[in-house]
């Protein structure tokens, strides 16, 4: 097996509890470089807490996490953050920071690293508005001065600005119209293209998933119940998957309606 | 019986659990806080938050309290015609006690409820999430500098309480009172030494680091949303409220004690 065949993330056996809720309940995954991965799957099915265990935010009770073959659960705080420097994440409420302006926002790691002096990031900082479609008068507003679609482009750009090698978007299209939704998917693609990243996108949007996607893995309670190319999604007779693709009530996915 | 029993138990290991995790989070922010990199921009920008826009409800109380404080000494001094000790009893009582701990119970009112609701809301909205994503430690960005701050501050700040205070005073025993202003200053200065104002300091400091560490504590660990953060604030303020007349005491005991 060449280098570049092995996977960049890698999740074996991964579990994790809350108190008595088992949200990850021996997840397995492996996304290659460069691949862009759509994971779906019902509210509360564990997507997030994936993400967030793959950045170490969650420690995971047990398994395996790697990215480039380098191990998260019980990594050093150096290695954590080795492993961080390569991924970007984009939060499903933005997650702007509200006391910083945008342009600060967008070149936030670019100034705590000292690459770039004050004038240079916010020239940067109107570059990566104008990738993501908006005008350089944006820079100076604070994240509460926008509509939720401009502050997911913002987070986008915050996102893309460090150039990494990895990148997450977490629920990118939530609480959009669809043309602002579509926006977005386009931005994701591009940028991901662009950068020639490997992405994890979580969304319950089928639109947004066909979108974005080269592949396509569905979870349900903490595992994943299927995973294919995005254009065999349709033609799978997995039944969580057709359930979940054309929203039945009846299927193997049981929904608690009290 | 046997409930209120169970009850009782339930209360002390959830203060013990409470107390321990407490610990564990100052001893992970000292730990982490005190290696580089270092944000002094952040220290400043809190720097000012605590120190110079509390200013004015420091200088207030400090005014308001010197002006009672005199009224009240010089109407029960004079039941035994000691009022010449006015002067004494105020600057003493200002700088060894009113000072710092009413600087300190009106700074974890503005500020250890901002913290927590700062901090709070970013726990909540993802911001904190979204810094450790950006390579950047939430302790050593957010919680550090506001524990410098408050540290470095608040003695700034009952400097300035026991000159205001002991101004108050001088006021109401001049205009109000009737006393010498020469007398007046000189019974003020004539029993006061240096370890009066110093241990006032040296009590700020302490009040300063533990107003800022509750309210990141209680910021930091916040969840569940709106109500959590509501609860976040109330328990920074009452905890450093409490903690600050319990050191009140125990610095008292190590300076004063015979």
């Amino acid at each position: 097996m060449t280098k570049h065949k092995l996977p960049r993330i890698f999740l074996k056996d991964v579990h994790k509890a809350f108190g008595p809720k088992k949200v990850l309940q021996g997840l397995n995954l492996e996304v290659l470089s460069g691949e862009s991965l759509v994971i779906i799957g019902g509210s509360g099915t564990g997507k997030s807490v994936m993400l967030k265990c793959i950045l170490g935010l969650i420690h995971a009770d047990k398994g395996t996490i790697q990215i480039d073959q380098q191990e998260v659960i019980n990594a050093s705080r150096t290695n954590l953050d080795a492993i961080r420097h390569k991924i970007s994440m984009l939060f499903q409420g933005s997650a702007l920071f509200d006391s910083l302006p945008v342009w600060e926002n967008i070149s936030f790691v670019l100034l705590q690293e000292k690459k770039m002096t004050r004038t240079q990031a916010r020239a940067y900082a109107i570059e990566k508005l104008a990738s993501v479609g908006l005008p350089a008068e944006v820079a100076d507003l604070y994240p509460a001065e926008l509509s939720g679609g401009m502050q997911r482009r913002v987070a986008l750009a915050r996102a893309i600005a460090p150039k990494p090698e990895i990148l997450f978007f977490d629920e990118p299209t939530t609480g959009l119209d669809p043309i602002m939704g579509g926006v977005i998917n386009e931005l994701i693609r591009a940028s991901v293209d662009e950068l020639g990243a490997t992405a994890i996108t979580i969304t319950h949007d089928m639109a947004s998933a066909k979108k974005i996607a080269d592949k396509i893995a569905m979870i349900y309670q903490g595992k994943i119940v299927w995973q294919g190319p995005a254009k065999d999604i349709e033609k799978t007779d997995n039944p969580y998957v057709q359930q979940f693709i054309h929203g039945r009530n009846q299927g193997p996915i049981k929904v608690d309606v009290k | 019986m046997i409930s209120f029993c169970a009850n009782i138990g339930r209360l002390f290991l959830n203060f013990l659990q409470g107390t321990g995790h407490f610990i564990v989070f100052m001893s992970q922010a000292l730990a982490i806080g005190i290696r580089p990199p270092y944000y002094s921009r952040q220290v400043l920008k809190q720097a000012i938050d605590i120190g110079y826009f509390s200013l004015p409800v420091v200088g207030l109380t400090a005014t308001f309290t010197g002006m009672v404080l005199a009224l009240q000494s010089y109407t029960g001094f004079a039941r035994f015609s000691a009022e010449g000790a006015v002067a004494t009893v105020v600057v003493l009582s200002v700088t060894r006690e009113l000072a710092p701990v009413l600087a300190g119970l009106m700074v974890a009112g503005r500020i250890g409820a901002a913290i927590a609701a700062e901090l709070g809301t970013m726990r909540v909205t993802e911001q904190i999430d979204a810094l450790s994503t950006l390579s950047t430690d939430p302790f050593q960005y957010l919680v550090m500098p506001r524990i410098i701050a408050g540290t470095l501050m608040l003695p700034l700040l009952v400097l300035v309480a026991d000159i205001i205070g002991v101004f108050g005073g001088y006021l109401v025993s001049i205009y109000k009172l009737g006393f010498n202003p020469g007398n007046y200053l000189h019974q003020t200065l004539q029993y006061l030494k240096a370890m009066d104002v110093i241990s006032g300091l040296v009590k700020a400091a302490v009040f300063g680091f533990c107003i800022t560490i509750m309210g990141c504590y209680h910021g930091y660990y916040s969840q569940g949303g709106a109500q959590g953060v509501g609860s976040a604030t109330t328990n920074a303020v009452v905890s450093s409220s409490i903690l600050i007349l319990i050191f009140n005491y125990l610095l008292t005991a190590v300076f004063f004690d015979k």
